[in-house]
C-alpha cells in the first residue's frame, strides 16, 4: 500500500518531474561544456539579479493562464508603472510614496483589463492588444523618450530591501522570487483563493453552479497580475537606478515562455508554479549559457525555440485528450 | 393548503406564468414535490422542463405566480439562494470540474478552510474517501481521491455529482437529463444514485424524456405540454405501456386521453 502511494505521488507530479528533468538536462550540458563558468558562483549570482524579473511576472501569468486567459498587456504597465515610480520619487523624494503609486497604478491597470474583459466581455488576448498599446503609447506621451535617473533611492532602505545585495553576495531580488514562488504555490495549491481559479479555468459552468462567482476570480487574478506587474517595474527600476522608458519590451515572450514550458495548460483549468519557476530559471540561463558554450549569440533565439517545443510536446503527449 | 399537506410537501409552484416577451413559456403551473418523493418530469422538447427547473434554482424568476418551500412562502433569486435553500441540480456535462482532483470536485465552492483561507486538504481528502467507500461503494483501488476526474466514465461523474449533494444534505435534487450519452450499465449506475436519493429520505425531480429509464424510480410523473402540466400522475395508477401510449397519444392530440 505504501509503495502504491509513493507511485501514485509520482503520477500527479509528473509534470513537475519532467520540467526538473528538462532543467537537469540544460545544466549538465552548461556544466560539461564550460565547467570554468558553471562551476563559478559569479554565474549564479548574475542569473540571481536578472532572472527574477521574468520570474515573479510568470508566477503571476500562470493564474491568467490557468483561467484560460492571457495578459499581453504587462510590458507596457510595466513600462508606465516605472514612469509613476520614478516621477513621484524624482518629484518627492519619498520612495515609500513612489511604490504606493506605482502599486496604485498596477491595480489601476488590472481593473482597467478586467472592466474590459469580464464586465464587458472582450477575449484577453484582444483586450490586452489594446492596453498594451495603450500604455506603451502612454509611456511614451508621458515620458517624451526620456528616461528618469534613480541614484538617489540607493540610500534608502527601500532600496536595499528591494535589490540590495544581502552579505554582498545574493542579490534581494533572488529572495523575492523564491518567496513569491513558494507564496504562490501554497495560494494554488493550497488556498481556496486557487483551488477557485482552476475550477474557473477548467469548468466555469460547474463553477458558477457550485456558487463560485467567476467574475469576481477573473478581476481578482488580472488585478493581481497588475499588482505584480507594479513591483517587478520597481525591482527593474531600482536595479539599474535608471527609468528608460522602453522598458518591459523582450518581457512578453520570456514570460509566456516559462509559463508554457513550465507545463501550465493554454486551455486553463491545470498548472503547476514549481514549473513556471523552473521555467524562468531554464529560460533565463539559456543566453549566458550559450555564449558560455562558446557559440555565437545568433544560435540563442533556435535553442530556446527548440526547448520549448520539446516541453510542450512532453506536456501534449503525457496529457490524454478528453473523450 | 392546509396543514397536513405542509408536513408532507418541500416545494409546491403555484399558478406560475413565465414569459419571455411575447412568448409564453409557461402557464398556469401547479407543481409539487413531496417529501421524501421523486417526481419524474417528462415532456417534449420545448415542453418547458428546463424553463420550470431554472425557475427553481433561480436562474429564472417566474413572471407571476408563488413559491412554497417547506411550507413557506419565498422567492428564488438566485442559484446561490436555492443552494442555501438545499436544492441541488445535477447537469450531464456541468457536474464536475474534469483536470480537477475528486477532493477538488467534492469540496467544489464549500471548501473547508482554517481562519486565512487555506484549504484543510488532509481533511477534504479523508472525507471523499469515506465518501467513496462507503456511500458510492467504490472499492477498486484504480479511484483514488487524489485521481482526476476526467478518468471517470460519465455515470460515475453523474454518481459524485449525486453524491456531493447528498454529503452537503441537499433536500432536492434536481436530476437534469442525467443519463443522455450515457451507455446502458453506467445509466444503470445512475438510476442506482436515484434509489440512494429515496433511502436516505431525500426527494428529487427526475427530468428526461425516455419513460422506460425514469419509470422504474420514480414515484410520480408529472407530464409537460407546451407550457402547461397535461398530467401529473402515480406511478401506482398508471402501468409503464399505458404511459407511454398516452405520451404518444399526447404528441400527436395534444391531450392525454
Amino acid at each position: 500500500m505504501k509503495k502504491r502511494d509513493y507511485r501514485l505521488m509520482l503520477k500527479g507530479l509528473k509534470l513537475e518531474i519532467s520540467i526538473f528533468i528538462v532543467f537537469i538536462i540544460v545544466y549538465g550540458v552548461f556544466l560539461i561544456g564550460n565547467p570554468r563558468v558553471f562551476t563559478n558562483y559569479d554565474i549564479y549570482y548574475s542569473f540571481m539579479s536578472t532572472i527574477p524579473f521574468t520570474g515573479i511576472l510568470a508566477l503571476a501569468m500562470t493564474f491568467v493562464v490557468i483561467l484560460g486567459e492571457i495578459d499581453l498587456s504587462f510590458p507596457s504597465v510595466l513600462a508606465f508603472c516605472g514612469w509613476i515610480f520614478g516621477t513621484v520619487f524624482v518629484i518627492s523624494k519619498n520612495i515609500w510614496l513612489a511604490a504606493l503609486c506605482c502599486f496604485s497604478t498596477g491595480i489601476a491597470a488590472g481593473f482597467l483589463n478586467s472592466l474590459l474583459i469580464v464586465k464587458i466581455g472582450i477575449p484577453s488576448i484582444v483586450a490586452t492588444i489594446g492596453t498594451q498599446f495603450f500604455f506603451r503609447g502612454l509611456v511614451n506621451v508621458v515620458a517624451q523618450g526620456n528616461g528618469i535617473a534613480l541614484v538617489d533611492a540607493k540610500t534608502t532602505i527601500f532600496y536595499n530591501l528591494c535589490v540590495g545585495r544581502i552579505g554582498d553576495e545574493v542579490p534581494a531580488q533572488a529572495v523575492w522570487f523564491l518567496v513569491l514562488g513558494i507564496g504562490f504555490w501554497l495560494l494554488l495549491k493550497r488556498h481556496k483563493f486557487g483551488s477557485h481559479v482552476l475550477f474557473v479555468g477548467d469548468n466555469k459552468d460547474s463553477a458558477r453552479m457550485m456558487g463560485i462567482n467567476n467574475d469576481m476570480i477573473k478581476t481578482v487574478v488580472f488585478v493581481l497580475m497588475g499588482v505584480i506587474t507594479a513591483f517587478v517595474s520597481i525591482l527593474s527600476n531600482l536595479e539599474v537606478t535608471y527609468f528608460y522608458p522602453n522598458q518591459g519590451q523582450g518581457y512578453l515572450l520570456t514570460t509566456l515562455a516559462a509559463v508554457f514550458i513550465g507545463g501550465t495548460s493554454v486551455f486553463g483549468g491545470m498548472g503547476s508554479m514549481f514549473g513556471t519557476f523552473i521555467g524562468a530559471l531554464i529560460i533565463g540561463s539559456l543566453e549566458a549559457g550559450i555564449i558560455a558554450l562558446g557559440m555565437s549569440g545568433f544560435w540563442i533565439q533556435l535553442i530556446y525555440g527548440a526547448i520549448i517545443m520539446v516541453s510542450v510536446t512532453i506536456y501534449a503527449v503525457m496529457q490524454p485528450k478528453k473523450g | 393548503m392546509n396543514h397536513r399537506q405542509d408536513e408532507v410537501e418541500l416545494l409546491r409552484l403555484k399558478n406560475i406564468y413565465k414569459s419571455f416577451g411575447e412568448v409564453k413559456v409557461l402557464r398556469d403551473i401547479d407543481f409539487h414535490v413531496g417529501k421524501n418523493e421523486i417526481v419524474g418530469l417528462v415532456g417534449d422538447n420545448g415542453a418547458g422542463k428546463s424553463t420550470l427547473i431554472k425557475i427553481i434554482t433561480g436562474v429564472h424568476l417566474p413572471t407571476a405566480g408563488d413559491i412554497y418551500y417547506k411550507g413557506e412562502r419565498i422567492t428564488i433569486h438566485s442559484v446561490k439562494r436555492s443552494r442555501e435553500l438545499g436544492i441541488e441540480t445535477v447537469y450531464q456535462e456541468r457536474a464536475l470540474a474534469d483536470q480537477q482532483s475528486m477532493w477538488r470536485n467534492l469540496f467544489a465552492g464549500r471548501e473547508v478552510v482554517d481562519a486565512l483561507g487555506f484549504l484543510k486538504v488532509k481533511e477534504e481528502m479523508a472525507q471523499t474517501e469515506r465518501l467513496l467507500r462507503e456511500q458510492m461503494g467504490y472499492t477498486s483501488e484504480a479511484v483514488t481521491v487524489e485521481s482526476d476526474v476526467k478518468y471517470l466514465s460519465g455515470g460515475e461523474k453523474q454518481g459524485i455529482a449525486i453524491s456531493r449533494a447528498l454529503f452537503f444534505n441537499a433536500d432536492l435534487i434536481i436530476l437534469d437529463e442525467p443519463t443522455t450519452g450515457l451507455s446502458l450499465s453506467e445509466t444503470q449506475k445512475v438510476l442506482d444514485m436515484v434509489t440512494t436519493i429515496k433511502r436516505m429520505g431525500k426527494s428529487a425531480i427526475f427530468i428526461s424524456h425516455n419513460i422506460y429509464y425514469v419509470y422504474p424510480v420514480v414515484d410520480r410523473f408529472v407530464i409537460l405540454d407546451r407550457g402547461k402540466i397535461a398530467g401529473d400522475i402515480l406511478k401506482k395508477d398508471i402501468t409503464q405501456e399505458d404511459l407511454v401510449s398516452r405520451m404518444l397519444h399526447l404528441a400527436k392530440t395534444g391531450t392525454l386521453t
